[in-house]
């Protein structure tokens, strides 16, 4: 006699979606800050930093998720000799594939401010760390902030990915309790909705906040 | 304790991961197929249809687009059975690749038709070219040519997302690598190499596709006038 699918079982996909947005806000925060290491490196002076940056850059966004979850359990477990938990592994290569991915959304930025922009600041004397912290930073924020809420839809999506290493978010919690009730015609529709109730909100605010900059360009060339 | 690293083993069981790896790339190529030509016709019904097929086809870009891949597959492959609609592996895995890559497809055809200026179709019309050839003619060889790099781009994406396909029993570069590191316990030697493979199908991929773009819009024409 198998479980329906009722209320209880309701409870714990909701359940579940939080460690998918708690692993979505880790991975997110995270990679934030390696990311704009990141960053830094793919627009800096030096060749070797940025060619380093490039490198990893490319190394992300030029395999599968999946396969970078897998490197990342098995290289620490090889590399450290000790088996780890699955949490630890995924909230790191969740880390170092949305660092990739920021990365290279904020060097756009940061080149989407104009060059004059660094001739202003030098010609005022203000040293290099000073001009890109108080003068192209700032601008290169309001650049990034559509792009960067479209990746986070991207990551959210992305963290189903870790049910197939034995992660227990969304998918996986999905993937138990078809296995207990036998219904996968309501079950993986109702995990599906879940994560659109999560990302369709971002995707909305993504687009609205890129037509207020648009609307903001728009007003500063024709002012 | 210190791991010895035994690339020996890879070395030996090299043909199946290069069998797993022409899989990865056909049941890519085939998407890709399915899902432009998906692309070509949503992107033309949210354009110009009628109200309900606009609002249809914009849910379902909008569904597309803020749903897990992998939960597609299943929904594919485990829920459409409860509805008499059985699918094996292979054609699940495909039909889910093309879906999902014409969500995103659909939104970029579709911003490549926006930018044929209007002036080009009402010049065709004006030589009397029916609707149906100005579209075939005119819009869609310069939609095509304006939106080829952000395909491109998603083309690469739908060969890296095939590996989920190894979660519904597909025996694509994924899943070969999974049932060879559990029968040899070198998970990490048979991972770097599958990692290293997909690494140069997706530079390869963006390499033709590079090429291509240039051999059919670049070569031979005066260079584009910028704005």
């Amino acid at each position: 006699m198998s479980r329906d699918f009722e209320w209880p079982e309701f409870v714990f996909l909701l359940a579940a979606l939080r460690w998918t947005v708690v692993l979505a806000l880790l991975a997110f925060v995270a990679g934030t800050v390696a990311g704009l290491v990141v960053a830094l490196a793919r627009t800096s002076r030096h060749a070797a930093l940025r060619w380093l940056a490039i490198g990893y850059i490319g190394l992300f966004q030029g395999t599968p998720l999946l396969m970078q979850l897998f490197m990342v359990y098995f290289g620490v477990t090889v590399l450290s000799g000790v088996r780890i938990d699955p949490w630890p592994a995924v909230a790191m290569a969740f880390t170092l594939y949305a660092a990739a991915f920021l990365g290279e959304i904020w060097r756009g930025a940061i080149q989407a401010v104009p060059r004059a922009q660094w001739e202003a600041a030098s010609a005022l004397a203000l040293p290099r760390h000073v001009t890109l912290l108080r003068v192209v930073l700032p601008q290169a924020l309001r650049i990034a902030i559509p792009p960067t809420v479209g990746f986070l839809v991207q990551l959210v999506k992305g963290t189903s990915v870790a049910a197939m290493i034995g992660f227990i978010e969304l998918t996986r919690a999905g993937q138990l309790m078809v296995n207990v009730t036998f219904q996968p015609m309501i079950i993986y529709p109702v995990v599906a909705a879940l994560y659109f109730a999560v990302c369709w909100p971002l995707s909305l605010l993504a687009l609205q906040l890129e037509r207020w900059m648009d609307a903001g360009r728009w007003l500063a060339r024709n002012r | 304790m210190t791991y010895v690293f035994q690339f020996g083993i890879v070395w030996d069981h090299w043909p199946r991961l290069l069998g797993g790896a022409w899989l990865t790339l056909q049941m890519s190529g085939a998407a890709l197929a399915i899902g432009l030509v998906l692309s070509v016709l949503l992107a033309f019904g949210r354009r110009d249809g009628p109200r309900w097929v606009r609002l249809l086809i914009g849910g379902y870009v909008e569904v597309i687009r803020n749903t897990p891949f992998l939960v597609q597959l299943f929904i594919l492959y485990f829920s459409l059975p409860g509805l008499g609609l059985r699918l094996d592996a292979a054609e699940a895995a495909l039909i889910g690749m093309a879906l999902n890559f014409a969500g995103y497809g659909c939104e970029i055809v579709r911003s490549g038709m926006d930018a044929v200026p209007q002036g080009q179709v009402e010049a065709a019309r004006a030589l009397g070219l029916s609707p149906m050839r100005c579209f075939r003619l005119v819009v869609i060889p310069q939609a095509v040519r304006i939106a080829w790099p952000a395909l491109a781009s998603q083309a690469v994406l739908l060969m890296l997302g095939s590996s989920l396909i190894s979660a519904i029993s597909v025996e694509e570069l994924t899943a070969v690598t999974n049932s060879l590191q559990s029968t040899t316990f070198r998970a990490f030697e048979f991972y770097f190499v599958a990692t290293a493979m997909y690494l140069a199908m997706a530079l390869a991929l963006r390499l033709l596709l590079d090429a291509l773009h240039w051999l059919l819009f670049v070569r031979g024409r005066p260079a584009e006038r910028r704005e």
